[in-house]
């Protein structure tokens, strides 16, 4: 079968793209998170607010604290992607683990963190994505687990492959997982994506790209670990978070 | 020890089969007497409704307290299915996904000690989140009073009939939503 797509609305070339990519990144100025604005990426261009944002420096602000989950949400074989079916999903069997601290270093016990991802043709279980890669009947792609009380959390799941989108001609995501993450106050809520090292598609992604400080960048990338990895079984991966914002204990502790 | 945070990243536009779930939207027990609708439209900056946000919402107990509670997705232990909340216990948190309209709709009790809900809006081309509250009561506090009066219309909910609020949320554009940044 051959694949033709319909053109694009700007039809931009990925030489374009970088270029426009580059030119972006030179105005900016090493913030940690993704300006909301990002014209790279196509989709943020009425998707983010012109007026600035306002600050919110209430002690008593109800998001310093946050929900709480437990036992009942989340049972032992969430955590194992590939224990959801029948069978033995397709692809390269893959263990990430890391710890979830707050900007202070402190653990986030005991919360949600949930993960999402392509198969490892790089095909979402979503009607909506129409890649014509094969759908895997062993592999949903969704799981989740709580931290322990060191902040520990633990996926083993198969490496996601890359796949296209219509952001411009031969727009290519490189292979990531999608993450959901609670800290102790809903200021500190994180949705974020994780990288595989040495993927050649870094550079050619809006994406990944829009966090335009390279350090920045850096930490979305997960670092193989060999003492990680299982003999005849998995690769490890090892990925650390650190959450954003502010908690109700740490207002207490500046006062 | 100050550590350098995780950047964000757009919660892309294929979350829908792994971070919905069933009940999301029923944060109120099960016939309580005291429960509120909140509704709306998320819009984008051409006023187009926004078919695949995704909605947070998070508040204290009516009592105050503020400490939430297990249990939004309860699992079914044969099936390892979400099966949602037990109906009687109040978690405080809501999950909620738009129609393919822009719609959503929250069915909660009233916050305690404060005047509002706290939202939060994920979607695919929204690389960083936002942060907004819908104010049940225009209450004077201290973000109210903080944002300018042209704009204050933004975060409040207009109730529309006793017990049903409706609050929409425009991400750009004329009547943009006040979002907010906690630092
Ligand atoms: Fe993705």
């Amino acid at each position: 079968m051959t694949h033709v797509a319909a053109p694009l609305p700007d039809g931009l070339s990925q030489e374009q793209m970088d270029a426009e990519v580059a030119k972006v990144q030179a105005g900016t100025d090493g913030a940690v998170h993704p300006p909301r604005g990002f014209p790279p990426y196509r989709s943020s261009t009425l998707r983010h607010p012109r007026q600035p944002l306002i600050p919110v420096r209430d002690p008593e602000a109800v998001e310093l604290s946050g929900p709480a989950f437990g036992l009942t949400d989340v049972t032992a074989l969430d955590r194992d992607l590939t224990r959801q079916h029948a069978g033995e999903p397709l692809g390269e069997r893959i263990t990430v683990t890391g710890r979830v601290t707050d900007r202070q270093g402190r653990p986030i016990r005991r919360q949600l963190v949930e993960l999402w991802q392509a198969n490892a043709s790089g095909r979402y279980a979503h009607q909506l994505d129409q890649h014509p890669a094969p759908l895997d009947p062993n592999f949903t792609g969704f799981g989740r687990c709580l931290t322990d009380d060191e902040g520990r959390y633990s996926f083993t799941t198969i490496k996601p492959g890359a796949y296209p989108w219509r952001n411009h001609v031969n727009a290519w995501r490189p292979a990531h997982l999608h993450f959901s993450l609670f800290g102790t106050a809903f200021t500190q809520r994180l949705v974020t994506q994780m990288y595989f090292p040495g993927d050649p598609l870094f550079a050619h992604d809006p994406v990944l790209q829009s966090v335009t400080d390279p350090a920045a960048r850096a930490r979305l990338v997960a670092a193989y670990d060999h003492g990680l990895s299982v003999p005849e079984w998995s690769l490890g991966y090892r990925w650390d978070i650190v959450l954003d914002g502010p908690s109700a204990t740490l207002f207490e502790e500046d006062r | 020890m100050s550590l350098v945070p995780t950047p964000s990243q757009t919660v892309g536009p294929f979350y829908g089969y792994a971070l919905p779930f069933p009940g999301g939207a029923e944060v109120a027990p099960v016939g309580h007497p005291d429960l509120i609708t909140v509704h709306g439209y998320v819009y984008d900056g051409a006023g187009q409704p926004v078919p695949d946000a995704l909605l947070e919402t998070w508040q204290p107990a009516p009592d105050g307290s503020r400490g939430g509670a297990p249990g939004s997705m309860r699992r079914d232990p044969v099936t390892g299915r979400i099966v949602g909340r037990d109906g009687v216990t109040f978690t405080g948190f809501g999950r909620i996904a738009t129609d393919a309209d822009g719609h959503y709709a929250v069915r909660t009790l009233p916050p305690g000690g404060v005047p509002y809900l706290c939202v939060l809006v994920f979607a695919r081309g929204l690389l960083h989140h936002l942060y907004t509250r819908a104010y049940l009561r225009a209450e004077e506090d201290a973000l109210l009073s903080a944002v300018p009066a042209e704009r204050r219309g933004t975060l409040l909910a207009v109730e529309e009939r006793p017990g049903t609020y409706r609050f929409d949320i425009r991400l750009q554009g004329p009547g943009e939503t006040v979002f907010l940044d906690f630092g």
